[in-house]
């Protein structure tokens, strides 16, 4: 391996091309571009391919390379002089200078970061993935019927029900609220959230900001024919550096009891809402209690085919937490039929076995979602932390792409159509 | 430094905590929407173009590409990150903490500045707005559009300054700069080459390569301010604006390489054959240099202005590259060059540095205006044909400043009314070279077609292919 020091992929500048705009030398984080009134160059010795001059360079003259013994590269006093870039060194020069076929690297770097990026692309960036619109048959929302812009500030709700849904012992705490609005209006659909005004004021004395949670039941109730939602909300007790923090809405939330009153304010959403027409698909992906609105779809379309009046499509799961006993919902979830749910579960943190995330399920189950992300009957949801926004959406391209679709004319389809709706935090 | 894109308006600068200026900016986007229905480029609303669009202002962020309509292009407030301790490197106030506040005494100025500069965004927009219609390619389509929503997305940048730090002041300016229009009478833009129609895509090359150039000096200069959110945001302002750079040498290169390819073809030099051709002549394009450059060399400013000395000596605008001069950068008691008419000559005179300081910038801006054309120069020269391109005398054809007035040849010679009469339209495009440029321009949009006017570039935008399809026609 320490032969490959003697060769290096230069990074140089195009003169012909390159229209001097600086750019490159200003972003350089480690100034090995300089230029004088003639050229811009870059001096082999200081840069350490990181990159980030190549895609602001907007003539693309930044991005030239060429295969050189180390002892041989360009200098920059060289470089300054010229007008057209050298030739690429033949393999007989490059073996008069002593470099063996064998040690020429076969492309130039790419930075860390770009790694799962395609050809033609930058960087990745999954949020303008994501639809504006809600899929064509979702049923029409109510939002923001309380609220400080509405007529009513807020309403309130009684507390019917508290239990803790992942095992007792663990310090994951995740409790399936059910909050009853009694006589008040408050309609929503499975996708759409809720905000809860914590009671009390923060250490400057306002008033506490309310705090938004998917609603886990579906629009006819928790129970169905009441007017009452389902909250799944996990105890917060440390921040996302892992630095203690008593989450003030999650704690006042989980420590409810049956009969105590709820401030509230929404309903809110407008477009991660599900399709409605018979044999629509709905694939859900989610992490920890981003399950909410996944539970709230999956119990819609149960109660519906319970019914026998509706034919529904394909439901399939991707959820995703670190350890078995962290999955609200895990027993429920497996009880229902094989033929209604194909459900995927991955857990990053089981012991003795190997970490697998959603991502690495959705990959292994790339021939059936390769069919759904052509079909523009199936619709797909992310709910769960920010972090796994980019992993699913990269998989997901990554199937698309493997099986010969253009991803971005399936992307633009996806969020076109309001079929792919990501909601992360 | 990343961006909220779950706002209304994209930025970097934690405005959903500032819900007074959050609800003042959001007042103003549906005005600005409406402008540029009403004056950005012409039919284009449902096409989907290929530009780019930043997301952070860290490099892998700020050029991020993908199809988008432009009406849906997130124009947003970016910054720069603030430098920690940043302090003020020239001007009376040398070594004082930078200022993250307008200082009362000098508000009426930084305002002028902010107007002044953010005007220049929209006009070219109204500019350019027709040129659409008779684009060369998809290719370059998608370029002149790119340049457009970066346009606007500059006088977000300015507006947000206004609306940020100048109260009511601020937004009434903001509003004007949706009001004023490039060319019209009663109201028209505040500078007079914003004015100019730009009717050809030679000109909009030209434009960009000369026009769009002042902009990046005066950026550059705005970025060495004092006032740290303007220099921050001016900085990352550049960053886009070195794209309408590369348009217009690019442009310019590849008309010039498309002509000596036929006169090669032709074997010939004569300007009526090549138009018979339907190519655009070397003596044309060094015509449209020739007016391009003057015009844009008076928006620099009057020779001496004790306005500049002013903005220079309070710290509100540096000089080009201030923080890379190994000097006092205070300039009092030292002098610079600028040029007269005495007794019918061209003369240099010495005058006080601080009121040159327009003419330095000028001549900062003509170093690097000479460095292109020499590089279209290479072109020619690689054709093997033996015609230079250059820039006229920096007294050529002045509309401002003391040479206002003087008529003035482009290799520098003071001439009479007659001769001026007598040789303008060998100088300067005539109304049958704009009719004859006019005439070639007709809409090519097929995927890698270019009209016959026009070398194609050398390579795509973001690695793709030239014949890529960089315009989607809704």
């Amino acid at each position: 391996m320490d032969m490959a020091v003697n060769v290096i992929r230069q990074h140089l500048i195009d003169p012909e091309i390159c229209i001097r705009c600086n750019t490159c030398e200003a972003i350089c984080p480690v100034q090995a571009i300089t230029h004088d009134s003639r050229n811009y160059v870059v001096d082999a010795e200081k840069c350490n391919l990181c990159m980030a001059c190549i895609s602001p360079c907007p003539t693309g003259s930044i991005d030239n390379w060429r295969t050189m013994p180390k002892v041989r590269a360009y200098g920059t006093a060289e470089q300054l002089e010229w007008e057209v870039l050298p030739p690429e060194l033949t393999s007989e020069e490059l073996t008069e200078a002593g470099v063996a076929a064998s040690e020429v690297p076969a492309s130039e770097p790419s930075p860390p970061s770009l790694v799962a990026a395609a050809e033609g692309e930058t960087s990745f960036n999954s949020a303008q993935y994501g639809a504006t619109v809600a899929p064509w048959s979702a049923a029409h929302p109510y939002a923001n019927l309380y609220g400080p812009k509405a007529a009513e500030k807020s309403a309130t709700a009684t507390v019917t029900g508290n239990v803790r849904v992942t095992e007792v012992g663990k310090d994951y705490d995740t409790h399936h609220i059910v909050l009853d609005f009694g006589a008040m209006p408050f309609p929503v659909l499975e996708g759409q959230s809720i905000g809860i005004v914590p009671p009390g004021t923060d250490e400057r004395g306002r008033p506490h900001h309310p705090r938004q949670y998917s609603i886990a039941s579906p629009r006819n109730g928790e129970r169905p024919g009441y007017n009452n939602v389902s909250l799944t909300i996990k105890r917060v007790l440390e921040d996302y550096s892992g630095t203690p923090v008593r989450g003030v809405a999650s704690n006042y939330m989980c420590d409810l009891k049956v009969g105590d009153k709820v401030e509230v304010i929404g309903p809110f959403g407008t477009t991660f809402l599900m399709p409605n027409h018979p044999r629509s698909h709905v694939v859900m992906i989610c992490t920890g209690t981003g399950s909410a609105p996944m539970r709230a779809m999956t119990e819609w379309r149960r109660r519906l085919r319970a019914s026998g009046k509706f034919e529904g499509g394909k439901l399939m799961l991707f959820f995703g937490a670190r350890t078995k006993e962290e999955l609200p919902y895990f027993g429920p979830l497996q009880s229902l039929p094989k033929d209604f749910i194909d459900i995927n579960l991955a857990f990053s943190r089981t012991a003795g076995q190997t970490k697998r995330y959603v991502q690495d399920l959705m990959r292994e189950r790339a021939a059936d979602l390769a069919a759904l992300l052509a079909d523009s009957n199936a619709h797909f949801y992310v709910c769960g932390l920010k972090a796994m926004e980019e992993g699913v959406v990269l998989a997901l391209r990554d199937v698309a792409v493997k099986s010969g679709l253009n991803w971005d004319t399936v992307a633009a389809d996806l969020k076109k159509q309001g079929r792919l709706h990501l909601e992360t935090y | 430094m990343t961006i909220n894109y779950s706002e209304k308006i994209p930025n970097n600068v934690n405005l959903g905590e500032d819900r007074t200026l959050q609800r003042a900016l959001e007042q103003w986007q549906p005005n600005f929407l409406s402008w540029w229905d009403d004056m950005g480029p012409e039919g284009s609303t449902n096409f989907d173009v290929y530009l780019r669009t930043a997301i952070s202002v860290d490099p892998q962020g700020w050029a991020q590409f993908g199809h988008v309509k432009m009406p849906d292009y997130r124009w947003g407030i970016f910054l720069n990150p603030g430098e920690q301790d940043r302090k003020i490197h020239f001007g009376d106030h040398k070594g004082e903490a930078a200022w993250q506040d307008v200082p009362g005494e000098y508000r009426a100025n930084l305002r002028r500045i902010i107007v002044t500069q953010g005007d220049t965004e929209p006009a070219s927009v109204e500019q350019q707005r027709h040129l659409g219609l008779t684009a060369p390619s998809q290719y370059d389509l998608r370029n002149l559009f790119q340049v457009n929503v970066e346009e606007g997305r500059h006088l977000w940048a300015m507006v947000y300054l206004l609306h940020r730090y100048f109260g009511r002041d601020g937004r009434e300016e903001a509003e004007a700069l949706l009001e004023r229009r490039s060319g019209q009478e009663d109201n028209p833009r505040i500078l007079q080459a914003f004015n100019e129609q730009t009717p050809d895509w030679l000109s909009f090359f030209m434009f960009t390569y000369f026009t769009d150039r002042d902009g990046k000096f005066q950026l550059c200069a705005l970025a060495e301010s004092s006032f740290d959110p303007l220099a921050r945001t001016t900085k990352f302002m550049l960053t886009e604006e070195a794209h309408h750079m590369f348009v217009g040498e690019s442009g310019v290169g590849r008309v010039i390489a498309r002509t000596c390819q036929m006169m090669n073809e032709l074997k010939t030099d004569d300007a009526k054959k090549l138009r018979a051709a339907g190519v655009i002549d070397l003596p044309t394009l060094q015509r449209y240099i020739n007016f391009h450059f003057s015009v844009t060399v008076d928006l620099f400013g009057a020779d001496e202005s004790s306005n500049a000395a002013t903005f220079y000596s309070t710290g509100l605008k540096g000089r080009y590259e201030e923080g890379k001069r190994v000097d006092d950068h205070q300039l009092r008691g030292q002098t610079y060059k600028v040029l007269a008419v005495e007794n019918g000559a061209l003369v240099e005179r010495e005058v006080p540095m601080l009121n040159a300081l327009n003419e330095v910038l000028r001549d900062d801006y003509i170093k690097d205006s000479v460095a292109g054309v020499e590089r279209w120069n290479k072109v020619i020269e690689k054709a093997g044909i033996p015609y230079r391109l250059k820039v006229p005398h920096k007294a050529f054809h002045r509309n401002i400043g003391a040479l206002a007035g003087s008529k003035i040849s482009p290799d520098g010679r003071v001439v009479s009314e007659a001769e001026w009469a007598a040789k303008k339209d060998e100088w300067l495009p005539s109304d049958s070279d704009r009719a004859f440029v006019g005439s070639l321009m007709g809409r090519v949009v097929e995927p890698g077609k270019f009209a016959n006017w026009i070398a194609p570039p050398v390579m795509g935008i973001n690695r793709q292919p030239v014949d890529f399809e960089y315009v989607r026609f809704g």
